[in-house]
């Protein structure tokens, strides 16, 4: 397989610094690597399990509205901006697959690179107390 | 393909009695194959490249436009001869066009010439992750890891393969160079290549010191080309602060402590290459 662009080489290396949960997926929203802090939503590590496809690691994990509905998929700040290609936030809940709910922020940045090209996505997710 | 050193110092020309052996002038490289000629990078070492009188048009390649890779373009003969056509290929930027930013060199007080008057036949052509032709060249750009807009080439002539990557930090990061090669910048171009020219600034141990910087050490060099089954790696863009003492020292060193199954060797000045 080609080598990715450095614009997601070098996100994958920043995220590899933070202490803060952090997810980067392909332009169609495979995950292609999510950080050590990042093990805590998971429940598993990247060295374990390897890139996945949408359709595998969005079951991991159901997203929770301030009632605690579940949320449709399309209001996840990262499927926002992987459909257009635009930076969002958004407060939820989510629901582990231990069942247990934890309130977060996530914020998802498009990854544009020089030559204007989307290359992909970040979700970076927060703890909060906000309302 | 025929390879031709023509300056392999990076940051600035150092020129004296103590880098006479590896050679003080900063980068620049000539290939060429069946009477086409493509001059790699700009730097001082451009001052020396002549043609043949029968060439009338040469590709200049630039890896990116810090200094040290293009100090030599107001001193290239072919731009002021009329009867020569000169393409210059460079990484495209966000913002500024390649004319542009080339302008504020060859401008004054830079320089007294601008580049609108140069008598030559001038191309421009702003690149990015890029295929192309030249003559019997097939030419890949990608961007790779460097402070500012920063390509490197692989160049595939009739029988071989030349990777030239003289600016590079594959390595950048908190746990140095990665061993999924998918996640490694710049491994396309270099995968298989019969040759690899690739920056090797500092030692693993000056490395430390200058994380970020955009450069290798010669022990990342040398696994990055491992990694990527390389079949003959130049390390080139010596530190300005070794002179040819000390480089030698430190290769020696290098070869005491690594062991690759490969030729790799440090990048002198005025060496010549032959690929089949």
């Amino acid at each position: 397989m080609a080598a990715y662009e450095i614009e997601i080489i070098l996100n994958r290396q920043l995220a590899d610094c933070l202490s803060i949960p952090v997810f980067i997926t392909d332009t169609i929203g495979n995950l292609i690597y999510y950080n050590d802090p990042a093990e805590k939503i998971f429940g598993t590590n990247f060295e374990d399990t390897g890139e996945m496809p949408v359709e595998t690691w969005s079951t991991i994990f159901k997203p929770l509205d301030e009632f605690r509905a579940p949320m449709p998929p399309e209001q996840l700040p990262l499927v926002k901006t992987l459909n257009d290609q635009q930076p969002h936030h958004k407060i939820f809940w989510i629901e582990s697959m231990k069942g247990l709910a934890e309130k977060i922020a996530v914020t998802s940045y498009p990854i544009i690179g020089r030559a204007g090209k989307f290359l992909g996505a970040v979700a970076i997710f927060w703890e909060t107390n906000e309302i | 393909m025929k390879i031709s050193l023509k300056g392999v110092r990076g940051s600035i020309p150092t020129s004296g009695t103590d880098t006479s052996y590896y050679g003080g002038n900063t980068s620049c490289t000539v290939v060429s194959e069946n009477d086409w000629y493509l001059v790699l990078d700009g730097g001082s070492g451009m001052q020396k490249v002549t043609l043949p009188s029968s060439i009338k048009r040469v590709d200049i390649l630039l890896t990116h436009l810090h200094f040290d890779h293009i100090q030599g373009l107001g001193f290239f003969s072919p731009l002021f001869n009329q009867d020569m056509e000169v393409h210059i290929w460079g990484p495209a930027s966000a913002t500024q066009s390649l004319h542009a930013r080339i302008s504020r060199y060859l401008s004054p007080p830079l320089f007294p010439v601008l580049l609108r008057e140069l008598p030559c036949t001038l191309i421009l052509h702003d690149i990015d992750n890029s295929v192309f032709e030249i003559g019997p060249f097939t030419i890949e750009s990608r961007f790779v890891i460097h402070p500012g807009p920063t390509v490197g080439y692989r160049i595939t002539g009739q029988h071989s393969v030349l990777a030239y990557i003289p600016d590079h930090e594959p390595a950048l990061g908190l746990t140095g160079l990665l061993t999924d090669t998918k996640w490694i910048s710049g491994f396309d171009l270099v995968a298989n290549a019969d040759l690899l020219m690739h920056d090797a600034q500092y030692t693993a141990r000056e490395y430390t010191n200058k994380i970020g910087w955009g450069h290798s050490s010669m022990e990342d060099a040398i696994r990055f080309a491992s990694l990527a089954a390389v079949k003959h790696l130049v390390l080139t863009h010596h530190d300005p602060l070794h002179n040819d003492k000390l480089l030698s020292e430190i290769f020696s060193e290098l070869q005491k402590e690594v062991s690759y199954p490969f030729p790799f060797e440090l990048a002198i000045e005025g060496r010549e290459i032959e690929l089949p």
